[in-house]
């Protein structure tokens, strides 16, 4: 019953929820960003970033640093802490932290996909995949022709089979399909976190079912916006969009037929939530969209810390990590390429 | 006339902290280096961080301290290949002549350069060799696939024959060399791959080729008999060469494309008998060959390694220091206009003498004209707490450390703690048979001190050898009270004499019963040995050993207390001695004393009353008769003036002194 998931929520999970919150302290402060937007080079950042703990992962490295190296690295410590909360976790707790990966597992599949379309190298896309997204045949997909194939020889096995049947065509892949893939792909697979995690019910269902919504909401904005002037009907897309959220059903109408980004932001600003996202920016600018909604998902991951005995804490610190690399790496290529000046413009400061 | 022969004695070198002074030093920037390593090696200033408020890449000396970050990464590398090779670190510290910081990074780089030279030339040739052996095992293994085992001896000329038979094999491997003899090369029929993959991939990939090319597909593998090396890993990883029958050029570019995303290798194995055996006797040959190679680069990278390995140590302690250096280089404060650099510290007094020396040296060596400023300073806030300890007392100060470390110049328990830690130690132990072994023990280790010392310990070594004073006197303390207990082994002896008991007949019939009498003088030092083993053991050692707990530990209460008397006056706080000391004796000596002189009394009389009843009716009926439970004359007077006594001493300890001390407070 919601409200005494204190009595039994610490027998299997609250040795991983002490672990995730200590990792959470673990995250870099608007201190630690000041100091590292003032850096000079990279080798600044990685004597900054020693101090923190990303230290050990970065101190063997020789010092000619790229960028990629520093955000692999960082992205390889958000793994170890992953797998290590993997291993200790029971059910549901594991599937929850599985299901948390799913999201990566459809990038990579769709990148090593486009990448086998483009005639590259099978090794040189493996290198690039997220790395909490591997599974075991990932190498395979470049034999796939077509999407029917794809599913029969690799995803079968994978915990992305069940998301498939509604993209099941003969068709042969190319970029648009592998488009349309992905977020038929992605929308079956919020649902399916949806359902389950109304199936756990309490915190944790009232808490992901905010996440998750505010997630389809604003995959649903970037598909409308992305579809304007492309050869997508309308039909299809609303398809694409998830059956959860904020905006279903009557937002969903409207998105649908928006033509231009000032009619989604109409439609945006009828939802109360929404309306703060949107007066930050001047009419006609999308630029700064994807920043605004980076705070807004930032702000919500670290409500979600406000409360105890859930499973949502283990999501908000994997998205709030995902977050921070993603400042790293642009703050590295920022100081690599001596733009320093642009910096602030895409950092979003978790505390 | 008291006060005075208190002040006059000599002050005990332990009992409070060493004297400290605040003090500042201005160095020029050319003897700065130096100085702060000869400071260093004195080790006993402390400085005061001067720009904590800048981050590490605003200080001065960032980048020193780079190049001290990217050596010592460097010498972790080479740590890292000499573990790797297995090689032994040489345990000998060779003395050499010191090298300068430049020459140093100079040659790591170097050796760095070297062996990731040597490295990459290594993996190469194991990447090579890797492939030939791989080749070898697939005609190992392949071989059996094409042709059927055991025909060996079969010669050329019968593989012309069209009808063969071979009870063992499989009978559709048996159609399959039909086939393939019956057209031998350039055939558009059944086709194959050979190759080699790794055993635990190997489920997945029969099952993807499977659903690749929808079933038409023959799979055949065998475990090869050598475990081939990663170069990745350095890890010995299992192969199974495998065998894949096809027809179709379709399928084989699918098929090679999923070998490629498998990481399997394949290798063309011919059909033909002889070109087999001839590939076979190449493959072997440049095997050996490369074995030899691989061999040679191994022992040359190897005496590289040692060679590093001599060194080792001794650079990861000299980076060690620079970086030191230069972190408390970046503590002080440049000075541009002067060209110097201030900094601001604590010492204590009896080292500032040696602390000049040190500064005077560093002058003289690094040939700078301008000495280096070192001069006594006021502070405002209180000074750090400095005990001198030799490696006896270090032990216990650490313990008491542990709990708390004390204030400037206040009274130091670890003085007491030296005794009473191991005193209560041993009241619990309390066995001179256990206490010889402790002993034992402990003189193992205090006697190999020294080559203890030098080497690392695990983590419980490491404990034990610490603590290995504390062991000493733990073990003699132990055989004082095993004596006492009269326990070896818990077995009692009759050392000091004959016991003070005996039967009251010879047969002892009735020891059991009525009991043993006394007849002699009562056993000289220690529990009379008849105690063991008798009905009345138990309760006699109980009620013995907790009075004398009791005892023991109001003694250590008071001793507590009267310290905080010598604190007092040394503070000169007589607010302290008069509303804290004064009523926290009497609150405790009127009740634990008391129970103590109970004790006492108790024990010498031989009463019988027993007293729990009369502390715990002291306190609930004070006015009571006190009848059998009495011991002396005047008890129920003195109960009740001892109780009124300690309801008086509680508010006077807690009250007065906050009040006071707010008055004051609100005065400034």
């Amino acid at each position: 019953m919601y409200g005494f998931e204190a009595l039994t929520f610490n027998i299997h999970a609250g040795y991983l929820e002490a672990i995730v919150r200590g990792h959470r302290a673990g995250l870099l402060t608007a201190a630690d960003y000041n100091n590292l937007c003032q850096c000079e080079t990279l080798d600044d950042i990685k004597m900054h970033l020693s101090a923190t703990e990303y230290g050990p992962y970065l101190q063997n490295e020789p010092s000619p640093l790229h960028t990629t190296t520093i955000v692999e690295k960082c992205t390889l410590k958000l793994v170890d802490d992953y797998k290590h909360m993997l291993c200790q976790a029971t059910e549901p707790l594991s599937t929850f932290l599985e299901y948390i990966t799913y999201g990566h597992m459809i990038d990579n599949v769709v990148l090593i996909v486009t990448g086998t379309l483009h005639e590259r190298d099978v090794q040189e896309l493996l290198e690039k995949c997220h790395p909490l997204g591997m599974f075991d045949s990932i190498a395979t997909l470049a034999v796939a022709q077509n999407m029917r194939e794809l599913y029969r020889l690799v995803l079968v096995d994978t915990p992305l089979a069940p998301y498939f049947s509604e993209c099941i065509t003969s068709e042969d892949l190319d970029d648009m399909n592998i488009e349309i893939m992905r977020n038929t792909l992605y929308k079956a697979y919020l649902e399916d976190f949806y359902r389950f995690c109304q199936k756990l019910g309490g915190a944790t269902a009232e808490i992901m079912s905010d996440l998750l919504s505010f997630e389809a909401d604003r995959r649903a904005v970037n598909i409308s916006i992305n579809s304007i002037g492309t050869e997508l009907t309308r039909d299809d897309r609303k398809k694409l969009y998830s059956n959860f959220g904020l905006f279903y059903p009557y937002g969903h109408e409207e998105l649908a037929v928006c033509e231009d980004i000032d009619q989604v932001r109409g439609v945006m600003e009828k939802y109360p939530p929404y309306q703060s996202i949107f007066s930050k920016l001047s009419y006609g600018e999308s630029q700064m969209l994807d920043k605004a909604f980076y705070e807004e998902e930032v702000k919500r991951l670290c409500l979600a810390f406000e409360q105890q005995f859930h499973y949502g804490v283990f999501f908000a610190y994997m998205r709030l990590r995902e977050q921070e690399i993603r400042n790293l790496m642009w703050i590295s290529e920022c100081v690599a390429q001596n733009q320093k000046s642009r910096v602030h413009d895409s950092v979003v400061f978790i505390f | 006339m008291e006060r005075r022969f208190v002040d006059n004695l000599p002050p005990m070198d332990l009992m409070r902290s060493e004297k400290m002074t605040s003090v500042q030093l201005i160095i020029p920037v050319e003897s700065a280096h130096r100085a702060v390593s000869y400071l260093g090696e004195v080790g006993l200033l402390q400085f005061r961080d001067l720009n904590a408020d800048k981050s590490p890449f605003q200080r001065t000396f960032v980048n020193q301290v780079k190049r001290c970050a990217e050596m010592s990464r460097k010498l972790r590398f080479f740590k890292d290949q000499i573990s790797k090779a297995s090689l032994l670190s040489s345990a000998h510290p060779v003395i050499q002549s010191d090298i300068e910081l430049e020459e140093l990074e100079r040659r790591l780089a170097e050796h760095e350069n070297e062996l990731m030279e040597m490295n990459a030339n290594g993996e190469k040739l194991r990447l090579s060799y890797n492939e030939l052996l791989e080749f070898k095992l697939v005609l190992q293994k392949a071989v059996g696939f094409l042709v059927s085992s055991g025909s060996h001896a079969v010669s050329e000329r019968e593989l012309d024959e069209n009808v063969y038979s071979k009870d063992d094999y499989v009978e559709t491997a048996s159609l399959l060399e039909q086939e393939m003899r019956s057209g031998r090369s350039d055939q558009s029929g059944l086709r194959f791959i050979s190759g080699i993959i790794c055993k635990s991939k190997v489920l997945r990939f029969e099952r993807i080729l499977f659903r690749a090319t929808r079933g038409n597909m023959l799979f055949n593998q065998a475990s090869a008999d050598e475990e081939i090396m990663d170069p990745v890993s350095s890890e010995m990883v299992e192969k199974t060469v495998f065998v894949v029958f096809f027809s179709g050029e379709q399928a084989k570019t699918k098929i090679l494309k999923i070998c490629e995303a498998f990481g399997a290798n394949f290798y063309p194995v011919p059909e033909d008998i002889t070109k087999q055996r001839q590939i076979t006797r190449e493959v072997s040959s440049r095997l050996g060959e490369l074995e030899a190679t691989l061999d040679a680069g191994m022992r040359h990278r190897n005496k590289a390694l040692a060679s590093i390995n001599i060194h080792l140590a001794k650079w990861i302690s000299m980076v060690r220091r620079e970086k030191a250096v230069y972190d408390i280089l970046n503590m002080l404060n440049f000075d541009v206009t002067k060209k110097c650099l201030v900094g601001e510290g604590w010492c204590p007094i009896f080292a500032k003498n040696q602390i000049q020396a040190a500064l005077q040296r560093a002058t003289f060596d690094s040939n700078s004209q301008v000495g280096i400023i070192f001069h006594v300073m006021d502070a405002v806030e209180s000074p750090p707490t400095y005990f001198r300890t030799n490696k006896f007392t270090n032990a216990f100060q650490e313990i008491v450390d542990a709990y708390g470390v004390a204030r400037y110049q206040e009274a130091n328990p670890s003085v007491y703690t030296v005794v009473t830690f191991p005193f209560l130690f041993a009241v619990m132990f309390g066995d001179w048979g256990h206490g010889i072994c402790l002993l034992l023990g402990a003189l193992v280790l205090i006697a190999r001190e020294s080559k203890l010392g030098t080497r690392k310990l695990g983590s419980f070594m490491e404990m034990l050898y610490g603590g290995r004073y504390v062991l000493l006197l733990m073990s003699l303390f132990s055989i004082y009270c095993g004596l006492i207990y009269n326990e070896f082994f818990s077995v009692p002896f009759h050392i000091f004499g004959g016991s003070a008991y005996k039967c009251r007949e010879t047969s002892c019939g009735d020891a059991k019963t009525t009991g043993l009498v006394k007849y002699q003088d009562p056993y000289p030092f220690g529990v009379d040995p008849s105690w063991r083993g008798s009905r009345s053991e138990l309760p006699f050692l109980n009620s013995l050993k907790m009075k004398m707990s009791i005892l023991l530990g109001v003694a250590q209460m008071n001793l507590g207390i009267i310290l905080s008397y010598f604190n007092g006056r040394f503070f000169g706080s007589s607010l302290d001695i008069r509303y804290q000391f004064v009523p926290q004796m009497i609150f405790l000596n009127s009740l634990f004393g008391y129970l103590s002189l109970l004790i006492i009394t108790k024990w010498c009389t031989g009463s019988q009353a027993d007293l729990y009843h009369v502390i715990i009716y002291m306190f609930l009926s004070p006015t009571d008769d006190l009848g059998e439970n009495q011991l002396f004359w005047g008890q129920r007077p003195l109960q009740i003036i001892l109780l009124l006594l300690a309801l008086i001493a509680v508010p006077w300890m807690l009250f007065p002194k906050p009040f006071i001390l707010k008055r004051l407070h609100t005065e400034l």
